[in-house]
């Protein structure tokens, strides 16, 4: 007869073995509405900074933007809607040259400069990372305290992606040396409006 | 190759492991002042330490509500017991593909499975992404810090490496120009490749979902040009409730490098239209550790690596030195579960100072753990070197008459030793190490003029 253990999956094999573990109840504990004190857009301002993006006002980005000379330009953002230059393609493979992507943030998080987007901002998965430049557009009196309160605000939202995005691309794994732009955006400016 | 003589290589170059001593002390000394500005961060400590306590008391009906919820969520689930279970379904999904070169972002637990020679060998490039990984795949090296793959090379090899792979300008050790060398590299296996590995941070029971967090970017640029996400994922990776994700977010970057957050926080929940995500829910070792009640606390560990930057050994004998996949203070109570014989040295790599459990986000009482495996090993091993020398200690401190001569002995000895005696190259002792500067008095004499 086969032995019992060899005709077992290992999915059974995993799940038997904790089951033989004997533990004590453990309390799965509530966790506090943890805040922060003090001016919400300064505070997100300075964390963005930190992370080496950052923060504009709509006028400054419109006097940024031509100064850049980008030729190849999609705004899914419904603040900026006329500056796509080209539409979203379906390929994700095709944005290997965008020079800049401009879409709408859902919500920010002052401790850390957090930005939470969806699959309904993103148009593509790729979009934000294979993008030369990103701008993310912010509605001012969308910004909360801690990561607790974007939690709360995420909910139970069903999109099948989402990201806090909080700088540009970065690494510092050549002797702990900051370099901005490793493998996605090279830069990251928030538009407050 | 034991602890004690693989860290005697590291030490000889005296240079670089005094710079990566002070680098990483650098690292922890930003992870301490990121952390005061938190008022609460002990409160998130013990809550992290709670919420982890009740996953691995409710291990198993997490890992079926998770994979219930995936499954509905239109991920596809694989088990694996073992490591070697693990590369066989990373290499059937890639047959079935018919891919034959994939981009990994970092990925501890592929490491310990050891999936890059593995699938090297059925003829499938793996191309590493994390700029430090890529680094020590070229170097045929594994990483010696968990966050910081290549923190143990200096920039110059680094130039001379991409000179030869990448042909950089020779001694060119400029790291922005060194990193943008590799971006346009990397690009190019990010466009090409069809089938994409990443590991997993956080896995949400209540929705199926799972995290990735970087700084690079470069888990999302591989899964999102893909049309195969392979996401590997240790079955202690579990998080009961979305809403937890915002303490471990909050504790993950900041005891890694101080920074408030990884610049790219991605939640997996669903397959893009037309394509595909796997986990592989991966053992390897970690029910056995569940059942070790003195060493289960280890399965709590979300990779930080704070305990290495802190750790007065590890900073100082480099991460070659442990021979194991994760190295550092948490390596070394994680891999003597995995094999004691092999890793046996692992656990005496340390002074007990405790400092790893002071930094360590989910309160892991590690430097306890350390004892303790020093307890088995010696039990399973007999004694150990050290033991002559600690005997005779034991016979001073026995003896009262023996330890107030041994002591003056010492003090007057301390100042008036030459160094030659000291630095001695037969005295292991002084090697990297500074004696102290000696008291005028003894506690004993001390006290009698200060408190009697």
């Amino acid at each position: 007869m086969v032995p019992k253990e060899s005709i077992m999956s290992s999915r059974e094999r995993i799940l038997s073995a904790i089951a033989g573990v004997v533990t004590e109840e453990k309390k799965l504990p509530e966790i506090p509405d943890f805040r922060l004190s003090g001016d919400l857009e300064e505070l997100f301002t300075r964390s963005i900074m930190g992370n080496k993006g950052e923060v504009l006002s709509k006028e400054e980005f419109e006097k940024w933007l031509p100064s850049m000379h980008l030729s190849k330009v999609i705004s899914l953002s419904s603040h900026f809607e006329n500056h796509s230059t080209l539409p979203l393609p379906i390929d994700p493979h095709e944005l290997e040259d965008l020079g800049l992507a401009i879409l709408d943030g859902q919500f920010g998080v002052a401790e850390n400069g957090a930005i939470w987007l969806e699959d309904s901002n993103l148009g593509l998965r790729a979009l934000p990372f294979i993008t030369e430049h990103l701008v993310i557009v912010l509605d001012r009196n969308k910004l909360v305290e801690t990561m607790h309160q974007g939690y709360d605000l995420i909910g139970d939202a069903k999109s099948g992606f989402g990201l806090f995005i909080a700088g540009p691309s970065k690494t510092a794994d050549i002797e702990q040396s900051l370099v901005i732009g490793a493998h996605g955006a090279k830069s990251l400016r928030v538009v407050l409006v | 190759m034991s602890h004690p003589e693989n860290a005697t290589e590291f030490l000889k170059d005296q240079d670089r492991s005094k710079w990566h001593d002070e680098t990483l002390w650098f690292v922890r000394d930003k992870r301490d002042r990121i952390s005061k500005t938190i008022p609460e961060w002990e409160q998130l400590r013990e809550l992290a330490s709670q919420i982890k306590d009740n996953v691995l008391a409710n291990l198993g009906s997490y890992l079926e509500d998770f994979e219930r919820n995936a499954l509905e969520n239109g991920i596809k689930i694989h088990w694996a017991s073992d490591a070697e279970e693990h590369n066989q379904h990373v290499l059937r999904i890639l047959q079935e593909k018919n891919c034959k070169a994939i981009v990994k972002s970092k990925s501890i637990l592929t490491e310990e499975c050891h999936l890059n020679p593995y699938l090297e060998k059925q003829g499938i490039e793996v191309v590493d992404t994390d700029l430090g990984e890529r680094i020590v795949q070229f170097l045929n090296q594994p990483p010696s810090h968990i966050v910081l793959p290549a923190i143990h090379l200096k920039k110059g090899e680094i130039s001379d490496l991409f000179h030869e792979k990448l042909h950089t300008e020779k001694g060119n050790n400029d790291p922005t120009y060194l990193t943008q060398a590799a971006r346009i590299h990397l690009r190019e296996k990010f466009l090409g490749a069809k089938v994409a590995i990443t590991g997993v941070n956080f896995g949400i029971a209540e929705t199926g979902e799972f995290v990735v967090c970087t700084n690079e970017g470069n888990a999302d640029m591989g899964v999102h040009l893909a049309d195969v996400h392979i996401a590997c994922m240790g079955i202690e990776k579990i998080l009961p409730r979305r809403k937890d994700l915002a303490v471990f977010l909050r504790l993950l970057a900041r005891s890694a490098t101080g920074q408030p957050i990884t610049n790219y926080n991605s939640h997996f929940r669903s397959p893009s239209p037309g394509k595909e995500i796997h986990i592989i829910l991966v053992d390897n070792g970690r029910t056995a550790q569940l059942a070790r009640e003195k060493f289960k606390n280890s399965l709590k560990c979300i990779r930080c690596g704070a305990c290495m930057n802190t750790c007065p050994i590890y900073r100082r004998s480099g991460g070659f030195s442990y021979g194991s996949t994760v190295p550092g203070p948490i390596g070394s109570i994680l891999s003597p579960g995995l094999d004691m014989k092999k890793h046996s040295t692992l656990p005496f790599a340390s002074t007990l100072c405790g400092s790893c459990s002071d930094v360590c986000p989910v309160k892991i009482n590690i430097h306890e753990q350390l004892y303790e495996w020093r307890q088995e090993i010696t039990k399973t091993h007999g004694e150990f070197g050290k033991g002559l020398s600690m005997k005779l200690a034991s016979g001073i401190f026995k003896s009262p008459l023996a330890y107030k001569i041994s002591g003056s002995l010492m003090r007057s000895a301390l100042k008036t030793l030459p160094d030659s005696l000291i630095y001695h190259p037969l005295n292991t002792w002084g090697k990297s190490r500074n004696l102290p500067d000696t008291p005028k008095e003894t506690f004993q004499q001390w006290y009698q003029k200060n408190r009697s």
